[in-house]
């Protein structure tokens, strides 16, 4: 047996307060599984996000419509990984969807993560690339024609009739696409929500807490994106986009901290047996990242932030900065907030008697390390994203504009792949 | 040894003679063939479970040893397919509930003034121990939320984890509402108390119910009148844990007092 482990279990029974069953002391979700619900989160955030342009209408947003794509598109190649590397098992793991087993929450999710990927996601992105695609082939030389060409699969019609073909066609998958990227966190919520022995997870309303606080880190994370490229790229920032973009996560907050505090205004009227525990744990180890981290920090200070920028007059550079602070606030409260579910529902005893602890390993399968990695790589193949599948406007028209973008952002790379 | 030598010495002599042969060839097979008859297990046949007696548990901790020689059970006190705990109800209503290393060594005794809460001055109403097993609950969660359907109830009503199936997901561990289950840290999949399935298939009781000093624990099937459990069930007043759960345990237990979880 692996010593370093037994050292963690024998250092979590020596902080085991009160009674716990016996086997509790070794705590079985750990930062991977927190990892997950934090980047499907983000992609069906930046799904719903891309959605309000295409079907909303909203036009102020236009700017960050293909990047919340793209985003989406990244964080959900890496969403699996986490689960996987979880695994006691990683090489059976195909199982899954060879012998699902129906009445299993946690069987669908191949399915889920299968449909929104191929059926909505990468359908969205070729269609409302391929004429861009063709276009850009032209000018394109070596490994990037050959790539642009594999993506549009070979694709050559830029007649107007495709092109009217390719919109409604995005336009479908869009409204396709709402209810299932409402479906893809939705049921990362009810996997939690579910779970009836756990008084913390069970609740009907975490599918939807799960959804509006995904909405939330989908925005911030999109303005967060957009304001870094545009300044790497050396471009203007579009102030009207990004008003519109604090006035969504603003009210998205708005709606979050509601169902939070909806939540646990319930429960402590209810005051199930289990509330005295959850009380010791939501003002004892879940106080720092769950009041001050993700409540206070996360949700309180944006939202005033947001509001003091919005509706105030000042000038763009102050708001822009305003608007980036609250964003990267956002990040942490909603990672806390994954944190607080995932980690503290697991920091008591089902017997509803005692505490136990989480100790993060550094290293290991399922430590710190692999933790930063698989957050660090989301942005790694975003990268490359923006790089084949440029989503900027004056990429669209343009593609000499472009590769002058592209050597302005980064001169190296945009010489060696054009 | 040399039995064994002196019989296969008998064989080697006797198959000389070909009659011999003949009988011998014909009484194997019809031999195998009865044994199959008598002794094929037939799972449709059972329904297994379990009673324990609170009143007469003393918590000495044997089921807990028993359990881990029988079934491999990992020595570390993080791993237990049955362990015992104990309840001190004080006059002030306060409980506190304990049970180191699973109770496998037996427990600290409460009543003289080295065990703290007494030293300080409060006093015992009244203590009792209560074993803890998997409930093998016919409608369980654990099965319920299973990927892969590695976690599945037999058709003797045990519920079962296959080996080579389990993908280490650990769902099955969050979804138990007793702390039954535990990762087997070798194989890296979910473990739990199975009724010692390879003994009570072949008849013989699980070891916790073999060892227990006290007749705690009762083994037996639903619905067979003659079992030691089926007297258990006719003569007492009988309770499951947390049966709010809706999980529909199938241990049962006497006496239980309502401070139990
Ligand atoms: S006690 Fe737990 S492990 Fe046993 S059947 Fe019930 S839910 Fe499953
Ligand atoms: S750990 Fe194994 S038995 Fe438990 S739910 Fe996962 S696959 Fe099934």
């Amino acid at each position: 047996m692996d010593p370093e482990h037994l050292a963690q279990l024998e250092a979590a029974l020596g902080q085991v307060t009160g009674f716990i069953y016996p086997n509790e002391v070794e705590l079985h979700w750990s930062i991977l599984i927190v990892i997950y619900p934090y980047l499907t989160g983000l992609v069906a955030g930046a799904f719903i996000l891309a959605s309000l342009e295409k079907v909303f209408k909203v036009k102020a947003l236009q700017p960050t419509y293909r990047l919340a794509l793209l985003t989406a598109l990244a964080f959900l190649i890496v969403a699996p990984m986490p689960l996987q590397a979880h695994l006691g098992h990683p090489e059976r793991a195909f199982e899954i969807f060879l012998t699902p087993n129906s009445a299993s929450a946690m069987a669908m999710f191949g399915f889920v993560y299968a449909w929104y990927l191929m059926v909505v996601l990468l359908m969205e992105i070729w269609f409302d690339y391929r004429a861009d695609l063709v276009r850009w082939r032209q000018n394109d030389k070596g490994v990037m024609k050959l790539v642009r060409w594999l993506i549009s699969l070979g694709s050559r019609d830029v007649s107007p009739a495709a092109v009217a073909f390719d919109k409604k066609a995005v336009q479908f998958i869009t409204i396709v696409g709402i209810p299932s990227a409402f479906l893809l966190h939705g049921y990362v919520g009810f996997i939690f929500g579910s779970v009836k022995a756990n008084p913390w997870w069970s609740s009907v309303l975490m599918p939807i807490v799960f959804l509006f606080s995904a909405i939330v880190s989908g925005i911030s994370m999109v303005l967060l994106i957009y304001y870094v490229t545009t300044l790497l790229r050396r471009k203007e920032l579009d102030m009207s986009c990004l008003d519109a973009l604090a006035s969504f996560l603003f009210y998205a907050l708005i709606i979050d901290l509601s169902l939070e505090a909806l939540d646990f205004i319930h429960r402590l009227y209810e005051s199930e047996e289990s509330i005295e525990i959850l009380e010791q744990l939501i003002f004892g180890k879940l106080f720092l990242s769950l009041t001050i981290v993700q409540i206070l920090l996360g949700t309180i200070v944006p939202i005033v932030f947001l509001a003091a920028a919005r509706f105030s007059e000042l000038p763009n550079e102050m708001k822009r900065m305003i608007y980036f602070v609250a964003a990267v606030l956002v990040q942490v409260g909603i990672f806390s907030t994954r944190w607080n579910v995932v980690i503290g529902g697991q920091l008591f005893s089902k017997s509803l008697r005692g505490l136990t602890a989480y100790k993060l390993e550094f290293g290991g399968q399922e430590g710190l390390l692999v933790a930063i990695g698989l957050l660090i790589l989301p942005f790694l193949i975003l990268a490359l994203l923006l790089k084949i599948l440029p989503p900027w406007e004056d990429a669209k028209t343009d593609s000499s504009e472009l590769s002058e973008a592209m050597t302005e952002a980064e001169p190296s790379e945009a010489s060696s792949l054009s | 040894m040399s039995q064994n030598y002196d019989r296969r010495k008998f064989l080697a002599e006797l198959l000389k003679f070909p009659p011999a042969t003949i009988v011998l060839g014909v009484i194997g097979p019809v031999r195998l063939l009865a044994a199959a008859g008598t002794d094929e297990y037939e799972p449709t046949e059972h329904y297994y479970a379990m009673g324990i007696r609170v009143e007469e548990c003393i918590g000495c901790g044997k089921c807990v040893k028993a359990c881990k020689l029988e079934n491999d059970v990992p020595d570390e006190p993080y791993y237990f397919r049955t362990w015992v705990e104990r309840y001190i109800v004080y006059t002030d209503g306060e409980v506190q509930v304990d049970s180191p290393e699973g109770g496998i060594h037996g427990f600290p005794p409460v009543a003289d003034e080295s065990f703290p809460p007494v030293a300080a001055g409060k006093e015992i109403l009244r203590t009792f121990f209560v074993p803890k097993l998997c409930n093998h609950c016919d409608n369980p969660p654990c099965v319920q939320v299973c990927p892969v359907g590695a976690t599945f109830k037999s058709q003797d009503g045990v519920v079962l984890v296959d080996e080579d199936y389990c993908i280490g997901c650990r769902y099955c561990i969050q979804a138990c509402p007793y702390g039954a289950r535990f990762l087997d840290p070798r194989t890296k999949t979910a473990n739990k108390c199975t009724f010692c399935y390879h003994r009570i298939t072949k008849g013989l009781l699980p070891a916790c119910v073999e060892v227990c000093p006290t007749q705690a624990r009762v083994f037996g099937e639903i619905g067979d009148r003659s079992t030691p459990l089926n007297r258990m069930m006719r003569m007492s007043h009988l309770e499951v844990l947390k049966p709010h759960m809706n999980t529909e345990p199938k241990v049962y237990y006497t006496a239980l007092d309502g401070e139990v979880r």
